[in-house]
């Protein structure tokens, strides 16, 4: 026994020292770069300035993170666009989900379509779609305009408001499989007599969804829920592909990038990655607890 | 069924498909179009011209931009499969003491913000002398890849039954063996799964590949489409970049379609966002 124990240990290690090498150590390092005056260009040369990066005041005028408008414009918009888009691509999910359900002709088709904005690299996805909405000839202002439903084109990635709006519906175009396959795993597990007993008891669709099916695939639903949202708090490709470095859209991972990398500012970057970090973390544990989830036992994690 | 709600399933299936598919067409009729007449919206293929393909292939780098990420995306797989599978059996197979907290440890690694360790891992790829090299991507997608492929191969093989370890036992084997010769067979399905898993993620990766990588000849496909410029800032190449786009996104549809099944029991086993 005593044997199999250290074979096993023998067998993680390369992993643990991997993820070490990868996870814990850059981990470590970015929450201590930011509290340090750190520059892209003389990496080496640094010194401990303590929590000026979040917060210093100089000659009664205060400063950092703390302070910064457009870090915490990152921060709502990050919030505005992982609330949106994810109950956007939930509920979407879940109607497919339930087309996809139902017994058609040609069912195994329709389900490997829905699959394919998954397969497309969110990078080309995002220019696709920067494509399709761009200002001058774009196919969708194209559409529009002949309808009669706009007078002139629109600048949707660079118009506040619309801006947003087109990212979230890229996201949402790209993730929505995720859920449909997540929740269409979930309703397979929803015995058919079911439906049979509340057809017998005359409940219609609308009612057997929200008696039956709702509540069988709930857990798996909370989970999806929280991958996605833990994902969308990470958002960086869709935004900075879009509407590049706009502060209209910019979300949390695209500031912390700037300032690292465009800006050199290793610093105040670091210590927006890990204000980052630290949301992420928080907003894990709330979805976790108001979900009453645990990992690894309830729905699709088992 | 009545005709009026068969009609309305019908063209909520039609929807669905117009949503899903609509923009990936848009993207062949465009990267088909004679560049000149790219600028004139059209629903149809009208005239086909082959030029936007050759200019992608011609003036850029391109073609060896599809080779990195193939090397990356490759070496990716062949890493975290060989460790992770190691582990897995560890963590699925043999009880000790915190196998539970290293699981939930690991779990919790794969949901890390890459942006959170970015500063940490360019300081360590330089240390490495890894700074715009394909290895300095190899190693630092393992934070995303080796997670998940240990999560998903554990739960696979937690699945198996006892009775494989006892006939291993009997005949003598040793950990190593009975990994090889009994459960690397069984689990060649999820291995599957999670391997073009992974390969889709490393393929897809964006913003490690532009931190990391500075020439033209190092970058990865994403990259390399995202940064594809024409002659000023404000003309960007579309029909290039449509071309580009459906020349990596092809391999890739054919890929997730093929192995369908397996893809979705590896999402629904793992829940994790390729």
């Amino acid at each position: 026994m005593v044997e199999r124990t250290r074979t096993a240990w023998l067998f993680l290690a390369p992993s643990l020292a991997l993820l070490a090498l990868v996870a814990a150590w850059p981990l470590a390092r970015t929450v201590a770069f930011g509290f340090t005056d750190a520059d892209l260009g003389t990496l080496q040369d640094w010194r401990w300035i303590g929590f000026e990066n979040y917060l210093a005041s100089y000659g009664g005028r205060s400063y950092g993170l703390l302070l910064d408008p457009v870090w915490w414009r990152a921060v709502s918009n990050t919030l505005v666009f992982t609330a949106a888009s994810v109950s956007i691509e939930t509920l979407l999910g879940v109607v497919i989900a339930l087309v996809l359900n139902a017994d058609f002709a040609g069912r195994a088709w329709v389900r490997a379509a829905v699959l394919v904005p998954w397969a497309i690299p969110t990078i080309v996805s995002a220019k696709m779609w920067g494509w399709m909405l761009n200002d001058q000839f774009g196919i969708v202002n194209h559409a529009l305009l002949s309808l009669g439903l706009i007078a002139q084109p629109l600048a949707w990635t660079a118009e506040p408001g619309l801006d947003m709006a087109s990212v979230v519906m890229v996201d949402v175009w790209k993730t929505t499989p995720f859920m449909t396959l997540l929740a269409l795993a979930a309703l397979q597990i929803v015995p058919r007599e079911f439906y049979e007993a509340a057809r017998m008891d005359g409940a219609g669709p609308v009612r057997a969804f929200f008696d039956i099916t709702l509540p069988v695939i709930r857990p798996a639903l909370v989970v999806a829920v929280v991958f996605r949202a833990l994902d969308a708090l990470r958002v960086f490709d869709i935004v900075y592909v879009l509407t590049s470095n706009s502060v209209d859209t910019m979300s949390m991972s695209v500031f912390a990038r700037q300032q690292l990398i465009d800006f050199q500012d290793v610093g105040y970057g670091s210590a927006a990655a890990t204000l980052l970090f630290v949301i992420v973390a928080l907003v894990a544990a709330l979805l976790l607890t108001a979900g009453r989830v645990r990992l690894g036992e309830g729905g699709v994690l088992r | 069924m009545t005709l009026l709600r068969r009609a309305g399933f019908w063209l909520l299936v039609a929807a669905i498909l117009a949503f899903a598919l609509f923009p990936f067409y848009y993207a062949v009729l465009s990267s088909l179009r004679p560049p000149a007449r790219l600028f004139e919206a059209a629903w149809l293929p009208e005239d086909w011209s082959t030029a936007n393909y050759a200019a992608v292939f011609a003036g850029q780098s391109f073609g060896r931009n599809i080779l990195n990420s193939v090397a990356v995306a490759g070496s990716v797989v062949a890493v975290s499969m060989l460790v992770g599978v190691m582990a897995a059996y560890a963590l699925a197979r043999v009880r000790f003491r915190g196998r539970a907290t290293l699981l939930a440890a690991i779990l919790a690694v794969s949901m890390f913000p890459q942006v959170a360790i970015l500063s940490g891992t360019f300081e360590l790829i330089r240390a490495l002398g890894l700074y715009n090299r394909l290895g300095g991507l190899t190693i630092s997608y393992m934070v995303f890849t080796l997670p998940f492929t240990i999560w998903v191969l554990t739960m696979f093989l937690r699945e198996l039954p006892r009775e494989l370890e006892e006939v291993a036992l009997i005949d003598g084997a040793g950990a190593w063996r009975t990994l090889i010769d009994v459960f690397l067979p069984l689990t060649a399905p999820a291995m599957v799964t999670t391997g073009l898993l992974a390969f889709i993620a490393a393929w897809n990766e964006f913003l490690f590949a532009l931190t990391f990588t500075l020439t033209d000849g190092q970058r990865t496909v994403p990259v390399a489409i995202a940064l594809m410029s024409g002659a000023s800032q404000y003309e960007l190449p579309w029909g290039s970049i449509m071309a580009a786009s459906v020349v990596v996104t092809v391999p890739l549809i054919a890929l997730v379609l093929a192995f369908q099944r397996r893809i979705v029991a590896g999402l629904t086993a793992g829940a994790v966002k390729g």
